[in-house]
């Protein structure tokens, strides 16, 4: 806090201060309160807990679907945005209108409806039965909610940054003969990754711990599609609040993690851009 | 940074005002009084709206009748292991009405029940009770009889996961018993057994509702093992899609009814939740439940129900498996013998 | 700039976009819709007009105005702070507001079980002043804002860091007051992030289940949400009646929909260059 006298614009301690209070009120008070819930079992109970076979083998269920659905959502959200912003054709309004549809609609709600679409009696679950692709009940179909469940993160953080861009720079270069991929990959991308990165890695943490649809497209077959939500509500189901917030404790940390690392990229990301 | 002191300061001030605001305009049951209305919470499990919407009906009348006071009863329903969890950790419920007894003790270790609470009722305080049969396709396509029969090869098996679904563990308890008296207590082979079963179930639900759901409206497996109530609601939605099939034995699944000793003492509540539970056990409430589907406890109205319910059933207790705690401990927790199942 | 945009790549993406759209969105839409109306439209209207769905309906209301006022409070105060301002452990303050997005919801309303239920050693202390947090309507009105909390912050972030902080500094030299600032400089560049923040927010304020149905108490008619009560119809085996009930949420989602296109199209009028 050294470099106060550089802050020549005002509003520091009252803005500081109210976000530091409704942090400490809203996320970390309760969050200290799941550590004294863990610290409850000796460390030694803690590793026993978390790196239990099923447990092991619910996350990895867990993070590969979150990853590869994130990573989805991370592609046809920027792809939605772009195509959002800069271009006009029928139903635009529409499609735009459409995007915070999954967060409105009660997850178990998706889940049902998923589940009734792709298994193989349903529409989509019917085609792809005759390549002998099976969707609900299998990861595929775990990421397939996954996917529904994240798709407005991605595509609501690029849009704005896109409004912003002014097309100028990228006309400039096409001027200049640069084709339409350099002036992606050169002009464009570096503005909105860092928007689409956040997009990215809330949408993963999100999806690390999405249950309400999950449960019902997954099958829940240990070792096979259980996923680790799934594990931490067998654990409160015996009242095992220890085990639970132990295993909760893990998945939050991955997902810090993940955040923390995006929200590095992003920071450097604007030094570098010169601002 | 004093200005972030102070404001973080006035800022927990408006928080807490806004809180206690809405908590405070949100207290609508209050206190109790002698005259005039009382109100009472039920705290229960998910398939028993029906039954408890009316049967409140001729609680709230014989109530008036007997002691000139009008009764309103708030119905709260949910998985019945998170129903006992949210009673433990402050919900006000003056009745717990769940699905086993197991739910019901975890109320009584959070303090809130005295220990004893089973013989305070009828027949170990359940006033009616049901079973695990089995729901099949018309015309039985698999030709399954028994509990032998679902674990043949090519059987597909939908069945809530144990773990997360309390109905679901009297399911788990059937089939053991079935296993049990085909194998006398050679548990490696009851294990054998069980692993077949479970080498069949294609989709492991998180409750009895989703596991429905995956047998009736997505057309997956050939058998559904669910509570008797449950398959005949279903039965009663598509008359002629499905069809039940009792086995030849299967488990006395018991919904255990209490009053939360420390919540009615509080309000001032214990005689008229003592009498709803208690009138739950009238001819006029036992045929009630019939209607609905379980079984009334009361032999004589049960009887009048022989066309509905298959009689000669061979039932076991959860008393053949130790009480609660014990088949809990034993099948049930980690590293139980359903882990083993999977994890072998 | 959209003329310049001409040929194949532009349809291309459309039509990525509109089979993206119509597989993962629609037609999860259509299940809803078809099945809330299998019993034909009186059973349909006699699901949303009981008496304990009106109920509902008017609880989440209630929830979402107050997560939304909360987080919008919120949101303006964090994003100016962490913008505009140099201070250590920022990226670790970023990292706190998101992270209750990637708590498994279960988890978060079991954290407020834990901090303000009977087990807590707070609970005394309520109780003594008559205030009820879990199993009443704060509680759930806790919930919501916690897993809504970064929406708003997290759309206005992404724009003011790409927007930087000159003209706030001049301003600032010209003696204007911080309020002033804002209202001048700031909320120009950032009104329509700021609108879809608001609209993401009350989605997912609307449609969460988890953390809520954990705090609820699911009590008839007084804790119930609508989120909660489609739960508890579809694990009453009222299938149709269910999805009846979630098809208000879907309308709600269209009217907030409807309200921000018109937003849009009056700022549009006005001459302001919103796309």
């Amino acid at each position: 806090m050294k470099r106060s006298g550089k802050r020549v614009i005002p509003g520091f301690g009252l803005s500081m201060g109210v976000t530091l209070t409704m942090v400490s009120l809203i996320v970390v008070i309760p969050l200290a309160s799941l550590v004294v819930f863990t610290a409850k079992l000796s460390p030694k109970d803690i590793w026993e807990t978390i790196t239990r076979e099923r447990v092991l083998a619910s996350f990895q269920v867990s993070f590969l679907t979150a990853f590869i659905a994130s990573l989805i959502n991370a592609v046809m959200g920027v792809i939605l945005a772009w195509v959002l912003v800069r271009y006009d054709f029928p139903l635009k309004r529409l499609l735009d209108g459409l995007i915070e549809l999954p967060f409105a609609m009660p997850t178990a709600v998706a889940g049902i409806a998923l589940t009734s679409l792709t298994s193989d009696k349903g529409l989509i679950g019917k085609f792809f039965s005759r390549f002998g692709i099976k969707i609900a009940y299998t990861r595929i179909g775990i990421t397939v909610a996954l996917v529904f469940i994240g798709i407005p993160f991605v595509v609501r953080a690029v849009q704005p940054v896109l409004e912003k861009l002014d097309p100028s720079y990228e006309e400039a270069a096409g001027s200049m003969g640069a084709s339409r991929a350099r002036i992606f990959r050169s002009v464009i991308l570096p503005e909105i990754l860092p928007a689409a990165m956040t997009g990215f890695g809330l949408a993963f943490g999100r999806c690390l711990g999405e249950y309400g649809s999950v449960v019902f497209i997954a099958g829940n077959k240990p070792f096979e599609t259980e996923i680790t939500p799934l594990i931490i509500m067998s654990e409160l189901q015996e009242y095992d609040y220890a085990s639970a917030s132990a295993i909760s404790l893990v998945i939050l940390a991955a997902a810090f993690l993940i955040l923390f690392f995006v929200n590095l990229i992003q920071s450097r990301n604007s030094k570098i851009l010169g601002r | 940074m004093k200005k972030i002191i102070s404001s973080v300061l006035a800022f927990t001030l408006a928080a807490a005002v806004l809180l206690t605001a809405c908590g405070s305009s949100d207290r609508s049951d209050g206190k109790n009084n002698d005259s005039g209305k009382v109100t009472i919470t039920n705290v229960s499990y998910d398939p028993t709206r029906e039954l408890y919407a009316a049967y409140n009906e001729i609680f709230a009348k014989h109530w008036k009748e007997t002691k000139g006071q009008d009764v309103e009863i708030t119905q709260s329903h949910g998985g019945s292991g998170k129903q006992a969890l949210e009673v433990a950790n402050g919900l006000e419920a003056d009745v717990v009405t769940l699905a086993l007894e197991y739910d019901v003790n975890a109320v009584r270790d959070a303090g809130l029940i005295e220990d004893g609470w089973v013989k305070e009722f009828d027949k170990d305080s359940s006033p009616y009770t049901s079973t695990i049969v089995f729901l099949v396709r018309k015309g039985n396509p698999k030709d399954i009889h028994d509990w032998d029969d679902i674990v043949k090869d090519g059987v597909g098996i939908i069945t809530p996961n144990p773990k997360t679904s309390g109905g679901a563990r009297w399911n788990y308890l059937a089939a053991w018993a079935f296993a049990q008296k085909q194998y006398g207590n050679d548990e490696e082979q009851i294990k054998d057994f069980m692993k077949k079963l479970f080498a069949n179930v294609l989709v492991l639900d998180s409750g009895a509702r989703g596991a429905t759901t995956t047998f009736v409206e997505n057309g997956q497996g050939d058998v559904l093992l669910a509570w008797e109530n449950e398959a005949f609601l279903s039965i009663q939605d598509h008359p002629d899609e499905y069809e039940i099939i009792t086995p030849s034995i299967s488990i006395l699944a018991q919904p255990s009814v209490a009053i939360v000793d420390s919540v009615v003492d509080e309000r001032g509540t214990r005689e008229v939740a003592t009498e709803y539970l208690n009138y739950l056990y009238s001819d006029e409430a036992q045929r009630l439940a019939g209607q609905n589907f379980y079984r009334p406890s009361n032999p004589d109205i049960l009887n009048e129900f022989a066309d509905t319910f298959d009689l000669n059933l061979d039932l076991v207790t959860i008393d053949d498996f130790g009480g609660w705690d014990e088949a809990q401990q034993k099948h049930f927790s980690d590293g139980g013998i359903f882990d083993q199942i999977y994890e072998e | 700039m959209k003329k310049s945009d001409s040929g194949i790549a532009k349809y291309l993406l459309i039509g990525i976009s509109f089979l993206f759209i119509i597989l993962m969105l629609i037609l999860p839409l259509i299940t809803v819709i078809t099945e809330a109306f299998r019993n034909g439209w009186e059973a349909y209207k006699e699901a949303v007009s009981d008496e304990y769905t009106v109920k509902a309906t008017l609880l989440t209301l209630e929830a979402t105005f107050f997560a939304v006022l909360f987080n919008t409070i919120f949101g303006l105060f964090a994003a100016w702070a962490v913008t505009k301002f140099r201070f250590r452990g920022k990226k670790i303050l970023t990292t706190l507001i998101d992270i209750p997005v990637t708590l498994s919801p279960i988890i978060a309303g079991l954290i407020f079980v834990l901090t303000f239920g009977r087990q807590s050693a707070i609970y005394p202390y309520l109780k003594q002043w008559d205030i009820d947090i879990v199993f009443a309507v704060p509680g759930i009105v806790l919930a919501t804002i916690f897993v809504t909390f970064p929406f708003i912050s997290r759309e206005l972030i992404p724009v003011l860091e790409t927007q930087g902080t000159d003209e706030e500094e001049a301003a600032a030299l010209m003696g204007e007051k911080w309020f002033g600032i804002f209202r001048k400089v700031t909320f120009p560049h950032i009104k329509w992030a700021f609108l879809y923040g608001i609209v993401l927010c009350t989605a997912r304020a609307m449609g969460e289940f988890g953390a809520v149905s954990v705090l609820s108490g699911h009590l008839r008619g007084k804790t119930n949400t609508l989120p909660l009560h489609v739960e508890i119809l579809f694990n009453e085996f009222k299938y149709v009646p269910a999805f009846a009930v979630s098809s208000i949420l879907v309308l709600i989602a269209i009217v907030i929909l409807v309200i921000r296109s018109i937003i849009e199209y009056i700022g549009k009028r006005n001459g302001e260059d919103v796309r």
